[in-house]
């Protein structure tokens, strides 16, 4: 495979080895069956080995990966009869973020969330999920229709980054994001929030403030990208690793800070490995919290979602220290 | 301790804590180098210091403004005497265990006076009272950590409990790195407050000073009623040299500049340091009474 990640070729290079010895029993008649059990076997205790310790840069990689399933998946598997909605109605229609109308369990919903490509021709058009200002302002537009009509709003984030670019500064980034900040906090329906790859800095945050924040356990969700970070530190942005290591960005980390929910188990090595099974999972985390939230007013559902954040950051006082 | 090296009287007074007469002394240090004169960033013109302060700290040849500490931000901005200062013995803890984070928010506590980034507190401008936020770049380089965000979530609370107008000033590199993804959820968590300030239909004047960058500039810096800004200000969201390296070319020298972002529809107005406090005057003058229909 072409995406095989460093950390897992000794386990892809055992499993290369028993796919091969079961072509030769098949082939030459042979009999392997006792070796290719005992080396499943081993297999088996290599994935445990490999994939029950990620480091958080292996898990970096992994919310990298250039198959990790994105938004429009998710989607696919998740719910039925979507409708993808398009344009800000001010400028134009981004790529980089996603939207529409369906159904999930039944249930209308809006689903909203970043975009990234399959491939580098896709990925151009898509910006590599970096949104520009109309993006954002696609996303509160659904959401606004969303709260009109009554129904839950389910965003998937998956980002390096809003872009830094020109045109995307001069038309208003950061009023875009910030906006959203605002208005997501005042939305009256419940606002479930899935972090399914890289949640990068703002431009994440901008699809983030829900009534509940989940994460992918190989996502990550961070202030500025690792190498960001090492670039600043060390003025070396190859010690990214590092950086990774130190900044508590892995989902177990974030759950341990308070910021989000809870954490959306994966497939052994990724999302990728399994698409059907890890949208099965999500399905089942986003039906629990709707269930949670089913029946809450308008006005419980704002000031939850305002405590939630206000409660976000930690301070002590001189008297106290 | 921290508490050793922070100046005794705040042990007692956490609440009100009376603007200092002289804001340049209070500033302790001073942007300005020590001494008689200064020479301009910008145009190179020397000037006399006592000169200098007099006209806003803004040059007499060519009007470049220069940087404000919070206390100096203070005292021209509000009326004589009129200040109580809110939550000024919050201090930072290190939520990441981050290589020498807090030595070095000390050092910018002994350096600034200040206990952290903003200063917040309640006073009044030309007779109206308002609760009021100065953010200073001095410390940290403004950047938003946790004690920032809280502390601007407090005053804007009790700017709604109060009925009172809430007026900042950002001067920030953004979101503080050193506390991780807590500094990127402060963001959220002042947004959300002024999402319940406009509920109540609070009035909010948020006025952009150099620098106003990254995850200020995207959360509340942006979301004034009205906007302002000081001439000559960086204010955007992404940084100049990841745009440049991003983009692989020059970008033009005003790009991210007040004069920019006016141009582009972004702010309400660029307003002179020494006209600041006029148009302030005009927009609580006008909020004063209930629009009639």
């Amino acid at each position: 495979m072409a995406g095989d990640l460093q950390f897992e070729k000794p386990l892809i290079e055992l499993q290369n080895k028993i796919l091969e010895l079961r072509k030769f029993t098949e082939e030459k008649g042979i009999d392997f069956t006792d070796e290719i059990e005992k080396l499943e076997e081993k297999a088996r205790q290599l994935q445990k080995e490999i994939y029950g310790n990620l480091t958080p840069w292996q898990r970096v990689q992994i919310a990298r990966h250039p198959e990790r399933p994105t938004t429009l998946d998710y989607i696919k598997h998740i719910c039925t009869d979507f409708l993808e909605l398009h344009g800000d109605r001010v400028f134009g229609d981004d790529p980089a973020i996603v939207g529409g109308i369906a159904k999930l369990d039944g249930q209308p919903i809006t689903v909203i969330g970043h975009q990234k490509g399959k491939d580098t021709k896709d990925n151009i058009a898509r910006n590599f999920g970096m949104p520009h200002p109309e993006g954002y302002r696609k996303a509160l537009r659904l959401m606004h229709q969303a709260d009109k009509f009554n129904r839950p709003i389910l965003c998937l984030i998956n980002t390096p980054g809003a872009y830094p670019g020109i045109a995307a500064e001069e038309r208003g980034q950061s009023e875009a994001i910030a906006r959203n900040l605002l208005e997501m906090a005042a939305l009256s329906v419940p606002v479930i929030c899935i972090v399914t790859g890289e949640g990068g800095s703002g431009g994440a945050l901008a699809l983030g403030i829900g009534n509940r924040i989940l994460m992918l356990e190989n996502s990550f969700y961070s202030v500025i990208s690792p190498e960001g970070a090492a670039a600043l530190l060390w003025k070396d942005s190859s010690l990214a690793q590092r950086a990774a290591e130190h900044m508590k960005i892995t989902a177990k980390d974030l759950k341990e800070l308070g910021v989000v929910d809870g954490v959306i188990p994966e497939p052994f090595g990724g999302a990728h490995k399994d698409i059907g099974r890890q949208a099965q999972l999500m399905k089942e985390a986003i039906l629990v919290h709707l269930k949670e939230l089913k029946g809450k007013g308008a006005a419980e559902l704002k000031k939850e979602r305002y405590d939630k954040f206000a409660a976000m950051g930690q301070y002590t006082t001189l008297i106290n220290n | 301790m921290l508490k050793d090296i922070f100046y005794k009287r705040k042990k007692y007074a956490t609440i009100a804590s009376p603007i200092p007469k002289d804001p340049v002394s209070a500033g302790e240090k001073k942007e300005i180098p020590e001494g008689l004169m200064v020479k301009c960033s910008q145009c190179g013109a020397i000037a006399y210091t006592k000169e200098l302060e007099k006209n806003f700290k803004v040059c007499p040849s060519c009007g470049h403004h220069f940087p404000m500490n919070a206390f100096e931000r203070v005292h021209a901005t509000l009326d004589e005497g009129h200040f109580f200062e809110f939550d000024s013995d919050m201090i930072s803890v290190d939520p990441l265990s981050f290589p020498d984070y807090l030595d070095k928010v000390e050092k910018d506590m002994e350096k600034t006076n200040l206990n952290e980034a903003v200063l917040t507190g309640e006073g009044t401008i030309m007779g109206h009272p308002v609760v009021i936020g100065v953010m200073d770049s001095r410390f940290r380089m403004g950047s938003m950590g946790s004690v920032v965000g809280e502390k601007i979530f407090r005053a804007i609370e009790r700017a709604i409990e109060k009925k009172y107008p809430f007026v900042l000033f950002s001067a920030s590199g953004g979101a503080r790195m050193q506390e991780g993804v807590l500094s990127l959820m402060q963001m959220a968590k002042t947004s959300a407050g002024l999402a319940k300030l406009h509920e109540e239909r609070g009035l909010f004047i948020s006025i952009m000073t150099n620098p106003t960058t990254g995850g200020v500039s995207a959360s509340f810096a942006s979301l004034g009623d009205y906007n302002l800004a000081e001439p000559g200000a960086l204010i955007g969201f992404a940084g100049r040299r990841i745009i440049e390296q991003t983009i692989r070319q020059e970008l033009p020298k005003d790009f991210q500049t007040a004069e920019f972002l006016l141009q582009h529809g972004q702010l309400d107005q660029v307003v002179h340091r020494k006209e600041m406090r006029n148009v302030l005057g005009k927009i609580l003058d006008i909020h004063s009474v209930r629009g009639q229909i």
